[in-house]
């Protein structure tokens, strides 16, 4: 049987009393864009935490059920959870470079893991800055602090940050919904150029954006996973009235 | 009339406004008053000798007219600099602890019971001190073969530093817990461990903020009087190693209160005293809320 | 990998142990406190002043200081109350939101907060010596108000903040004036703010030593009028921890206690208090 890079069996998560995300179980196909979509407060963020354990970290929260990513359980009671975190990098809603230099950005994810050597560094971080078609915009100023460069190209920074501790898969969570028009294609185009390595999730409420990059979509409403398959399956006959009504934007 | 009538509650409140105001600068301008007041007192031995002289001359003979302030800024700078050695490191730690690592019920109990530390008043640490801390340091300076009453630089420095733990721990709370919750998630999220993320991460990015708490401390430590008075044992002379006794400025200035009318000059030099005091603290304050302020609109 | 986890562990044991030493060192400080004071306290501890002088005489109790520090602090949490309710309104009513004097004012007080007590103290009695007041109760109450009143402040701004601009101009829009409603909405709306404002610097008053050393004096009696000096807890345990007689020293013990114990009820009384009364007020 072929392995999948992610798997979801029975996963709940719950927040205090509040049952936030109710007994998903769903196969993440590898190296595709998967879009997580679902009107706001539908658990779309919790479910995208929760397979790297981020959701953990929040005070009183609660997770049953496993989440199996190259087979391995990760929230079996012994797992290693920076190694878990290591495999997948993650973007955030708004860019946030870490408080030192563009260089340091980059590379800061390899010297945590204990790399030192400065000729490999210095490699790593122009590999990964023309991966996401920074480089040339910033190879003469590596060392000034990243919060000087535009909001659109911390973005990508950051994208280059998690790229650099070398992922199998990358989480974005609504990664382009701070950004211009501009600035936000440029995302995507990474994304499309990625998708040939990496698997990517990324949780979005801009349909037209799901519609533009995925191959494979997941709908929730209400923290339950109401219906998932091929993107353009999915978005042209869906099943479920839910996910009619939220595709034709009845509810949103 | 009712027009009549909002007339005059119109004038009652322009007429109000207008002390408020009066007392509104009044209150804010007292820090100048002080200032002020302590100058002209200060001015009769300024004018009898240069502030050189004053500052770094270390013979302290009133009698004799001659008032040399060395001995008590050393003093104070021995008893705040130790101070500041045992504390940073401690506060540092639990600031750490209580913001990024301990689970909420711990973080809820343990800050109030800090802030408590915060009100028992001066004296009360110094009774402490004569009580516990002097005889222990007495008994400690035996280990290291040195010779010493208890009433030293390191006691009065232990006193001191657990004055100071509430002020530097509850600002460095805050100032961490201030930090974006994001940035953590972005290194963790890169396979950092905690403590790397709190070390390169969150740590540089509190980093102003916390340095203004600890000059705070600084500030606070340097001023403290009575606590300092009790332990530290008061000899005019500047202290050569921690188990020697220290006579800091506060203490000079609590201690002399009773002659300083009968000798010449001796009240204006203890006026001047607390205008040095003054002056050395509020510079700290200032740089501190300065920095503060800075820090605070960098983690927006 | 095993030389982060090393790390991270070492640096998790360091921070856990430093908190709980600080937890220890306060409840060191409470127990040696609480059980040294109760050792010396006695019926007559509470209710005699001190007979034959407060430094040589063995008989008697802390009354004069207790008594003492009660209309001391009173006298200056009244006094810099009538002055703070002012400055704030005015900071926060009659200033408009963000305005440079209002700001420059804060900052002046946060100045003043910050100004050691013993300088208060110094300046408590270049004011008594241009009046031509000796050391009293009056010199004393005066000095600890400009001690308490940037305490009393900013308490009370942090509060009086808080009052959401909706809240104003509803008032405004029925037509009260700026001082109408100062008065009549911002204070009732931050009333349990304000209280806990004034039994902070009630707290830091009754315990503040420096600052009366110069102003107040000490007195063997009950101070009978607002220009004799009175005694003052503070002061009752510097000067009485001072002396050679173990008897006296237990005064001081007693002193200790009893001042510990005000403070530590004010500072409880004001948590319990604002939160209590946060829960009545608009928000």
């Amino acid at each position: 049987m072929n392995q999948h890079h992610i798997s979801v069996e029975n996963l709940n998560v719950y927040y205090g009393d509040e049952h936030s995300l109710q007994d998903v179980s769903i196969n993440l196909p590898d190296r595709q864009i998967i879009a997580v979509i679902g009107p706001s407060g539908c658990g779309k963020t919790t479910f995208l935490k929760s397979l790297n354990r981020m959701v953990e970290l929040v005070e009183g929260v609660r997770v049953t059920g496993k989440v199996l990513v190259d087979g391995e359980d990760i929230y079996a009671p012994f797992a290693e959870v920076t190694h878990i975190r290591r495999k997948m990098g993650l973007l955030s809603q708004t860019p946030r470079p870490l408080p030192m230099s563009i260089y340091d950005n980059v590379a800061y994810g390899p010297r945590v893991h204990g790399l030192k050597n400065r000729r490999k560094l210095d490699e790593i971080v122009e590999f990964r800055l023309r991966q996401v078609g920074l480089w040339d915009e910033v190879k003469d100023r590596l060392s000034c602090p990243a919060s000087q460069i535009s909001i659109g190209q911390q973005q990508r920074l950051c994208l280059a940050r998690g790229l650099a501790v070398e992922p199998e898969i990358i989480l974005a969570d609504e990664p382009t919904s701070a950004l211009d028009p501009v600035s936000s294609r440029r995302i995507e185009e990474c994304f499309l150029e990625l998708k040939k390595d990496y698997t990517i999730v990324i949780v979005t409420h801009i349909l037209r954006q799901a519609r533009r990059l995925a191959d494979y979509a997941a709908f929730f409403y209400c923290g339950q996973l109401v219906e998932h398959g091929p993107a353009a399956q999915m978005f042209e006959t869906p099943t479920q009235q839910k996910t009619l009504e939220y595709i034709k934007g009845v509810i949103s | 009339m009712p027009l009549k009538r909002s007339d005059f509650s119109l004038k009652i409140d322009r007429a109000a406004g207008k002390i408020m105001a009066v007392l509104a600068w009044l209150s804010g301008l007292i820090v100048v008053a002080i200032a002020a007041g302590l100058f002209i007192k200060s001015l009769p031995i300024l004018k009898s000798q240069s502030l050189g002289t004053l500052l770094f001359s270390s013979s302290w003979f009133p009698l004799r007219g001659q008032f040399g302030f060395l001995p008590f800024i050393m003093g104070s700078l021995w008893v705040t600099g130790t101070a500041m050695l045992l504390a940073v490191p401690l506060c540092l730690l639990t600031a750490i602890y209580l913001a990024e690592y301990a689970p909420r019920l711990v973080r809820e109990g343990v800050r109030p019971l800090i802030d408590l530390l915060a009100g028992i008043p001066s004296v009360v640490y110094g009774l402490w001190g004569i009580l516990v801390v002097v005889p222990w340091v007495q008994q400690a300076a035996k280990w290291f073969n040195a010779a010493t009453t208890g009433y030293c630089v390191l006691s009065a420095a232990i006193v001191l530093a657990v004055m100071i733990f509430p002020v530097i721990i509850h600002m460095t709370v805050e100032i961490l817990r201030a930090v974006p919750w994001e940035y953590r998630e972005a290194s963790l999220s890169l396979g950092a461990t905690h403590w790397q993320t709190t070390k390169k991460v969150v740590l540089r990015k509190a980093f102003p903020g916390i340095l203004a708490a600890v000059v705070l401390g600084l500030a606070r430590a340097f001023g403290e009087t009575m606590a300092v008075l009790m332990v530290a044992g008061n000899v005019a002379h500047s202290p050569a190693s921690v188990w020697d006794p220290a006579y800091p400025l506060p203490a000079l200035i609590a201690n002399n209160y009773g002659e300083m009318m009968s000798i010449p000059l001796y009240d204006s030099a203890m006026m001047l005293g607390c205008l040095i005091l003054l002056g050395i603290v509020l510079v700290f304050n200032i740089l501190a809320k300065l920095v503060l302020m800075k820090a605070q609109k960098a983690l927006q | 990998m095993d030389k982060r986890r090393l790390e991270e562990a070492v640096m998790k044991g360091l921070m856990a142990a430093s908190t709980a030493l600080i937890l220890a060192v306060l409840l060191l400080i409470l127990l040696t406190i609480f059980i040294r004071g109760a050792k010396a306290m006695s019926w007559s501890m509470i209710t005699q002043t001190p007979q034959g002088g407060f430094y040589l005489g063995k008989e008697g109790g802390i009354l004069n200081a207790i008594v003492g520090s009660f209309y001391l602090a009173t006298g200056s949490t009244g006094l810099a109350f009538l002055l703070a309710v002012p400055v704030v309104l005015y900071l926060n009513v009659f200033c408009r939101r963000g305005c440079r004097t209002a700001a420059v004012i804060r900052f002046l007080l946060d100045v003043l907060w910050g100004v050691p007590s013993i300088v208060f103290g110094a300046f408590g009695f270049i004011l008594m010596l241009t009046v031509g007041l000796k050391a009293s109760l009056l010199g004393g109450i005066v000095t600890v108000a400009l001690l308490v009143l940037p305490i009393m402040c900013r308490a009370m701004d942090e509060v009086v903040r808080m009052v959401p601009s909706e809240l104003l101009e509803s008032s405004y829009a029925v037509g009260a004036t700026r001082f109408q409603t100062a008065v009549k909405v911002v204070l009732r709306q931050s009333s349990g703010g304000i209280l806990t404002a004034v039994l902070i610097a009630f707290g830091r008053g009754i315990g503040d030593a420096a600052s009366v050393l110069f102003t107040a004096g000490f007195s063997d009696q009950i101070p009978q009028s607002l220009m004799r000096p009175a005694a003052t807890l503070p002061l009752a345990i510097f000067f009485q921890i001072g002396t050679p007689f173990p008897q006296v020293q237990e005064r001081a013990y007693a002193a200790a206690l009893i001042l510990t114990a005000i403070v530590l009820a004010a500072s409880l009384l004001s948590r319990r208090l604002s939160r209590r009364w946060s829960r009545h007020s608009i928000r």
